[in-house]
């Protein structure tokens, strides 16, 4: 059932410090709120229990993708439709190209935002396992400062993740050091639009050094980089296995545990073998 | 919570509506605006029934609060052209039976013009992918594809 409107809060402050401030003086009151591309189909759907939220879409200051030498900063707000269209991301980046490429359609591309892919805490989200296999860090910017994570420590559970209530993910930093690996991705779901996915795989490898870096989507109760698994193939030992051993796919309303881990080896072996 | 006065550029017209902040911009353009071209299918984002382009993109109204909108330009079904001057996607859907039952059809022809302003002449892919978020219940794909073909003066999926 829809939610009753006039019960929501939605300020839109001029700036990212008054955005700040405000998070600072009521933590927890205030929760951002970007694109709105998940948040306005929860209100929808009256299954969003938070009530007020500050609008952050105009603030100039999280937006836009800076290209220095040794890496490239993403401001939250990038949509997915400003990640296909850097030419730096499609060639330096591609799987998280791809990642853009296959959420929602075009309309949902111009409104959806990386730092909401992330924050929103969907395992089934599709940027996640990109920006996982490119070793991203994210910023946690409040009026107490500015902290940096690596991406894979940032989610804690489901749904939960290691932003504090006064905190806003401002930025994503990619490091540049793709030059000569092998990018492969796939996103399985039940078509090729629109669809959420039953499984989510991102993986990069380098022939002449041996790294490889593996990460999936809807196989945890987080989107999950695949250390074991990694390891596993480094030393030439069972990946397959390791990968069985390391995820933990459940029945839902999207697909069943069984055909999740099918899946998610088949894709392994496929990338492997590109 | 009080309701806020937002200003909008609607099909060129400034227009100002009195929102609550997390009404829906759909709900604005149908009820205060009275401008009922733009449908409601899902509300959800998934099938593109209420589609607008908002500063130029499309985007879909159900899924942004009115606050959001504040100050944006945008563009409905009635601006991109009226039955006395249809502009060509509409003259096409016309001439290639693209609509059928008509729920879809204004979001579909504004995914139209959103895809042949950045890409005047699409491939079938980028056909497909364009209008991706536009469903048809009536299951009227090709000739929807076909229609938007023709409008781009090439005439690749006539058959």
């Amino acid at each position: 059932m829809r939610a009753y409107i006039p019960g929501y809060e939605l300020c839109a402050p001029k700036t990212l410090t008054e955005a700040l401030e405000r998070m600072a003086a009521e933590p927890g009151r205030w929760r951002p709120f970007a694109g709105g591309t998940d948040l306005m189909v929860l209100l929808e759907a009256g299954k969003l229990h938070h009530r007020c939220f500050l609008s952050i879409w105009r603030l100039r200051e999280l937006r836009g993708i800076m290209i220095a030498s040794d890496s490239v900063m993403l401001g939250c707000l990038t949509t997915f439709t400003d990640v296909l269209n850097d030419e730096v991301l499609r060639r330096e980046f591609p799987l998280l190209a791809a990642a853009a490429a296959q959420t929602g359609g075009v309309a949902t591309q111009n409104r959806g935002t990386l730092g909401g892919n992330i924050v929103n805490a969907s395992p089934a989200a599709d940027t996640p396992p990109a920006l996982l296999v490119y070793d991203a860090e994210v910023e946690l910017l409040s009026s107490r400062g500015s902290r940096w994570l690596s991406y894979h420590e940032f989610h804690t559970g489901y749904k939960t993740t290691r932003l504090g209530a006064d905190e806003l993910l401002a930025r994503i930093r990619l490091p540049r050091n793709t030059a000569g690996f092998l990018h492969y991705y796939r996103k399985v779901g039940t078509r090729n639009a629109q669809a959420i996915s039953k499984v989510c795989f991102a993986g990069v490898r380098s022939q002449p050094s041996g790294e490889v870096r593996i990460a999936l989507g809807s196989v945890a109760p987080v989107p999950l980089r695949c250390w074991r698994t990694e390891a596993a193939i480094r030393e030439g030992g069972d990946g397959l296995a390791a990968l069985a051993a390391e995820i933990t796919p459940i029945d839902d309303v999207r697909s069943t545990a069984a055909y999740r881990l099918r899946v998610s080896q088949n894709l392994l072996k496929a990338f492997l073998h590109s | 919570m009080r309701k806020v006065p937002i200003t909008l550029t609607v099909n060129g017209q400034s227009r100002t509506a009195s929102v609550w902040p997390m009404e829906r911009l759909l709900d604005v353009i149908r009820q205060q605006l009275a401008l009922t071209g733009t449908k409601e299918g899902c509300g959800e984002g998934e099938c593109g029934a209420c589609s607008i382009l908002l500063d130029g993109q499309i985007a879909n109204s159900c899924l942004i609060p009115a606050l959001q909108a504040d100050g944006s330009e945008i563009t409905t079904i009635e601006g991109i052209g009226c039955s006395e001057e249809l502009a060509a996607v509409q003259r096409a859907f016309v001439e290639c039976g693209g609509a059928q039952c008509g729920i879809c059809t204004p979001g579909m022809i504004i995914a139209a013009v959103a895809l042949l302003r950045q890409n005047p002449e699409p491939s079938e892919a980028d056909l497909r992918q364009g209008l991706a978020g536009n469903l048809c219940r009536c299951t009227g794909y090709m000739r929807i594809f076909e229609a938007v073909m023709n409008a781009c003066g090439e005439g690749r999926l006539r058959h």
